[in-house]
């Protein structure tokens, strides 16, 4: 055995190791997958989606009450979140060669990489403490899990629009801040749209934040200083406890969910078709 | 300017306060002002994050203080003492599982959508992995309950246990869940961010390396493990990320780990807790001041070991994709 031979030996394990790593990653993607879709689809009746959670030893019910508040939270998230990310996306695009703009994004990265719970704490003590369980304690949580996420996606959707487009705009005598809202943006779109996208996906799955700041709720809406339902907290709920009514709908549950999140992830990539 | 004056009196005052106007739309101003204004908001929110957090724990920290880190002791129903060692210890051993069961397939993932698999192809698979980025935590938790944990009991841990009983961390009653299957969740998890960034590390490697190598006449594998020696500082950022992600990690963790506050576990199927854990379970049952003040001291802590994390992964990964982009392009 010479030492050439050992060489291509070595060569093609590590090729097989290389493919077994691939393997061993994407099973419980299809593991997952499989099950959410099979445990979860015999749960599914028109009844699941329009009746709100049954009480304990209650047959039946739904989670439409969760689906309610999940879009209801998402919404109120995305009021405080957006515009916030948005503008900061535009300055770290359109004037970002400056200090400010290196520390600022950052920070950004700093905040993405903050654990979603601590957010929930920030949100708890900060909102929670003062006017108690409320939705709007969780849609703030999550507006700051949003900020860092769209204003990177607008940053880098806005970069790639070419600088000439900017210049012809300025050269037809049209204000930069008129350029930048109407021209740059309309060609950058689709990409900041996906951002967006991605960022929903992300706070939609969002459950640790959401149990601190609201807790559990069984009913429906009530005000904007009380609770809501959540599917993601549902979930974790349902799956916790010992009626088996809860545990079947947790199934379910996450079958709309992963729908729902992993439904926008694809439509996010479809609309750039692979450019992101 | 004088000589201009005089050749074109009239034109040359209109004209600079022309070019002036122009340049110079008020509204420009305004909108940079207002757009850098909210982008700096950033810092508002981060300090006033760090001021709630250290306010909320105040109460804590003064009963406490330093005995708080070094504490073993966590009773809130009678003599309400509060010691997040054990926590700390939960948390930073379930990583330790999880960086040692995610590194080397987070290592192959990267390798072989990069290296390996042709391009159209490393890109369909990427967009999988990136897939599995995106289920949401407490699903990762619930397929860990019902369906991992039953499979972990069945038909891995008593196998483990008759290879490997000998050692003590082997030793010990099986329920399911516990140390190993939280480590194990977490590596799932952590997989699919590690790989991706070890996946754009290794593309920026320069093709002259590849090639170089190559034309040497080594192997496909020696040429990757230069490509790897060449990525290295990118591929330790990747691992400190993935370590940021595992350290705070809730939902799943929570519904597999058993949550039983010990000092250290008798083995490593036996059941533990970890700082995010404890929060999820507490926060909402804590009845007394001291005892949120505690929980809150808990995300303190918590908060400054992923922030540590994370601007050590982040300054890595940057200098590393910012060195090398430039030449990887040519």
């Amino acid at each position: 055995m010479d030492h050439y031979k050992f060489r291509v030996v070595k060569n093609h394990l590590v090729q097989f190791l290389v493919y077994l790593a691939l393997f061993l990653a994407l099973v419980p993607l299809f593991s997952i997958l499989y099950e959410v879709v099979v445990r979860g689809f015999s749960t599914i009746s028109i009844e699941f989606f329009i009746k709100p959670t049954p009480t304990v030893g209650e047959v039946g019910g739904g989670v439409a009450n969760a689906i309610q508040g999940t879009l209801i939270t998402i919404g109120l998230a995305s009021l405080i979140g957006v515009p916030i990310g948005l503008m900061s996306g535009i300055f770290l695009s359109e004037y970002g060669e400056s200090k400010l703009s290196v520390v600022v994004r950052f920070l950004h990265d700093v905040l993405m990489g903050i654990p979603s719970i601590v957010i929930g704490v920030f949100a708890y003590a900060l909102i929670t403490l003062s006017i108690g369980f409320s939705v709007i304690a969780a849609a703030f949580a999550l507006s700051v899990i949003m900020i860092p996420i769209v204003t990177r996606t607008t940053e880098e959707a806005l970069k790639l629009v070419p600088m000439s487009i900017r210049e012809a705009a300025i050269a037809l005598g049209i204000p930069r801040w008129k350029a930048t809202v109407t021209v740059v943006f309309s060609g950058a779109k689709k990409a900041i749209v996906t951002g967006l996208l991605l960022s929903i996906a992300r706070i939609a799955g969002e459950s640790a934040p959401v149990l601190v700041t609201m807790g559990f709720w069984r009913w429906w809406f009530a005000g904007f200083d009380r609770p809501v339902a959540n599917l993601a907290l549902d979930i974790f709920i349902f799956a916790m406890s010992p009626f088996k009514n809860w545990l079947t709908l947790a199934w379910g549950s996450a079958l709309v969910l992963i729908l729902l999140v992993l439904g926008i992830s694809v439509a996010a990539r479809v609309l750039t078709k692979g450019r992101y | 300017m004088k000589i201009s004056q005089k050749v074109f009196p009239f034109f040359c005052n209109l004209n600079i306060k022309f070019i002036l106007q122009l340049n110079h739309f008020k509204g420009d101003d305004i909108f940079k002002l207002v757009s850098a204004l909210v982008a700096s908001s950033i810092f508002l929110l981060l300090g006033l994050m760090v001021y709630e957090l250290v306010k909320g724990s105040w109460l804590s920290i003064q009963t406490f203080g330093l005995n708080f880190i070094v504490g073993t002791k966590w009773d809130p129903a009678v003599s309400k003492v509060f010691g997040a060692l054990p926590l700390i210890l939960g948390t930073l051993v379930t990583s330790a599982i999880a960086l040692l069961i995610g590194i080397p397939i987070s290592l192959g993932v990267g390798l072989a959508l990069s290296e390996y698999m042709p391009k159209k192809f490393g890109l369909a698979v990427s967009f999988l992995v990136e897939l599995l980025a995106a289920v949401p935590s407490v699903i990762y938790g619930l397929w860990g309950i019902f369906v991992l944990i039953p499979f972990l009991r069945n038909h891995v841990y008593p196998y483990l246990q008759t290879a490997f009983g000998f050692i003590p961390i082997f030793s010990g009653p099986i329920y399911g869940g516990g140390v190993l299957t939280g480590g194990i969740v977490l590596a799932i998890m952590i997989i699919p961010t590690v790989s991706a960034v070890m996946r754009d590390v290794f593309l920026t490697v320069p093709n002259s390396q590849r090639e170089a190598m190559i034309a040497l006449g080594a192997t496909k594998w020696e040429t990757t493990k230069t490509v790897i020696s060449y990525a290295r500082s990118g591929v330790i950022g990747a691992i400190i990320l993935g370590l940021g992600r595992a350290v705070g990690e809730t939902m799943a963790i929570t519904m597999v780990i058993g949550n039983k506050f010990q000092v250290w576990p008798s083995s490593l199927f036996d059941a533990w807790y970890t700082m995010a854990a404890i929060i999820a379970n507490e926060l909402l049952e804590a009845t007394y001041d001291l005892y949120i003040s505690a929980l809150i001291n808990v995300g303190l802590v918590l908060l400054f070991v992923a922030l540590i994390i994370n601007i050590l992964a982040r300054l890595i990964v940057w200098r590393t994709l910012r060195f090398t982009r430039g030449i990887a392009r040519e």
